[in-house]
């Protein structure tokens, strides 16, 4: 007949994408006759903001607006090849096949417009606003559009770039059974406070503080949007969600949005977030992503923050009130674990 | 059994369409008079995808016949912005990052809409309680709070 509080932490380390099989993605940039640039990927933009980190990273590597950039992802059909929206791999990995290809298409830009300019590609600069001009002579300019309306119409030329990247396969060595299945890691560290009831065996998470570590932030306002919602996916995972709650047993599970347990809006914690910043040697300027990692150290730090409150240890997810009172029964009782070391004196048990 | 003719005003225009025998008022707005802005998620009254607002109240348009509103002012997402003009809720959605997936969002906003106009200045919990027929599988519904309590307090930006 009491709320019992309990503290939890957790700690991950998230690799960015995989390559048990190889792991690339294409991208392809070309110019329009007006100037501005599309950007055809295959891979999808759900709400992560996708599409518009890549369009960030085309116009900054083009050296245009970034009004003048149009990223498609419509079709996988017809667009260049990718392995998918998936491992957390999108801006990392279609990031860098942006960048390659912007990389190809500003070159033959900067070529049209020293045609034009009648002076070394070598020596242009771009203004980031829609202007090519020589380096120390901005009198000596070009606009990207007439660059672009040169090559189309003058000069035969097809401002375009191809980029892939590919992280390729990596097999396990016979006799180590080493092998590099990922390129670089995220890492993230998460503190969560809850309330368990002894009563009902209802788990309320009441705060969370997290750090996440995300390489460069490209966007810093889509990381913050990922984290928040990713985060509470995740203690909505923990603490709420499952299709099968008596796995591998079918039985009560969820068949329709009505019997889907589901956090609302009434449900939320405060979430407190820190984002760190390490740009990763291999990431576009960077960036390595948020992605999955936003909700993973959520579970764990929920799981460990029951333990902390009522001295049970929840192996199964979600944590649901069946499984804390059964937990609490085969205790005795509610056994909050400052209790047990204070009683048992010193000695630690898992944090 | 016949198609039933159905005359109502839609976002202040007059609209007419058949309905078909037993249809919801949702496929009504969608395949009958080409709104697509209330979003089909479950189809059974739980998610709020596909909240409208009827007479001004907000309303599951799954749950409501298309025939009853014969006569009545239904009032979708499609209708908050005017031309080019966007309701200043749109704008703070945008601004506080309050969509992703944007599946929940139309239905957020006609839920969000309604609040404001009948209590200009809501608490946090009146806003809470507004949209708790609102599922959002992507934003942790914080954002969504944000920008509705921005517009209540005349801020803008984010």
């Amino acid at each position: 007949m009491a709320l019992h509080r309990g503290r939890g932490f957790a700690a991950i380390n998230y690799p960015i994408g995989m390559n048990l099989g190889g792991d690339p993605s294409q991208a392809l940039v070309h110019s329009n006759p007006d100037g501005k640039f599309t950007v055809a990927l295959s891979a999808i933009d759900l709400g992560q903001g996708m599409k518009s980190v890549t369009r960030q990273i085309a116009a900054e590597t083009l050296g245009v607006p970034i009004a003048d950039v149009y990223v498609d992802t419509a079709d996988s059909d017809t667009g260049p090849h990718d392995m998918g929206s998936f491992a957390s791999r999108g801006t990392h990995r279609m990031g860098n096949a942006v960048i390659m290809a912007a990389k190809e298409a500003r070159s033959v830009m900067l070529e049209a417009a020293a045609e034009e300019l009648e002076v070394d590609a070598s020596d242009l600069v771009t203004d980031g606003k829609g202007n090519i001009h020589v380096r120390g002579a901005p009198s000596r300019t070009i606009t990207t559009m007439a660059a672009a309306q040169a090559a189309q119409f003058k000069q035969g030329r097809t401002i375009a770039g191809r980029g892939i990247f590919l992280i390729p396969l990596s097999d396990v060595n016979p006799e180590t059974g080493e092998m590099s299945p990922v390129t670089t890691f995220a890492h993230a560290a998460l503190l969560v406070e809850v309330e368990v009831d002894d009563e009902t065996g209802e788990v309320a998470v009441t705060d969370m503080q997290s750090a996440y570590e995300v390489g460069r932030a490209l966007n810093p306002g889509l990381v913050e949007q990922q984290l928040r919602g990713g985060a509470w996916m995740g203690m909505s995972h923990a603490a709420w969600e499952t299709t099968e709650p008596y796995y591998p047993d079918r039985d009560h599970g969820a068949v329709d949005f009505n019997h889907y347990l589901m956090p609302g809006p009434g449900d939320l914690a405060p979430h407190h977030i820190s984002v760190l910043e390490r740009p990763a040697a291999d990431g576009p300027f960077g960036g390595k992503g948020p992605g999955e990692m936003c909700a993973n150290p959520v579970l764990p730090a929920v799981v460990n923050a029951v333990y902390d409150a009522v001295g049970v240890r929840i192996d199964e997810l979600p944590v649901t009130p069946e499984k804390v009172l059964r937990g609490i029964k085969a205790k005795g009782g509610a056994r909050p674990r400052q209790a047990i070391q204070s009683a048992s004196s010193a000695k630690q048990e898992n944090f | 059994m016949a198609k039933m003719p159905v005359t109502l005003t839609l976002n202040g225009m007059e609209r007419a369409g058949f309905a078909d025998p037993g249809q919801n008022l949702l496929e009504f707005l969608r395949r009958g008079l080409g709104d697509l802005s209330p979003k089909y998620g479950c189809g059974q009254g739980t998610c709020g995808a596909c909240t409208v607002t009827i007479d001004g109240e907000t309303q599951l348009a799954c749950l409501v016949l298309a025939e009853t509103t014969e006569g009545r002012t239904v009032g979708t997402a499609a209708g908050l912005a005017n031309g080019a003009e966007l309701d200043p809720l749109q704008t703070a959605f945008m601004d506080h990052f309050a969509a992703q997936c944007g599946y929940c969002t139309p239905g957020m906003l006609v839920s969000a809409r309604a609040l404001l106009d009948r209590n200009p200045k809501p608490t946090r919990e009146d806003i809470i309680e507004a949209i708790s027929g609102n599922l959002c599988r992507c934003t942790g519904y914080e954002p969504i709070i944000e920008a509705i309590l921005a517009v209540s307090e005349g801020r803008t930006g984010p």
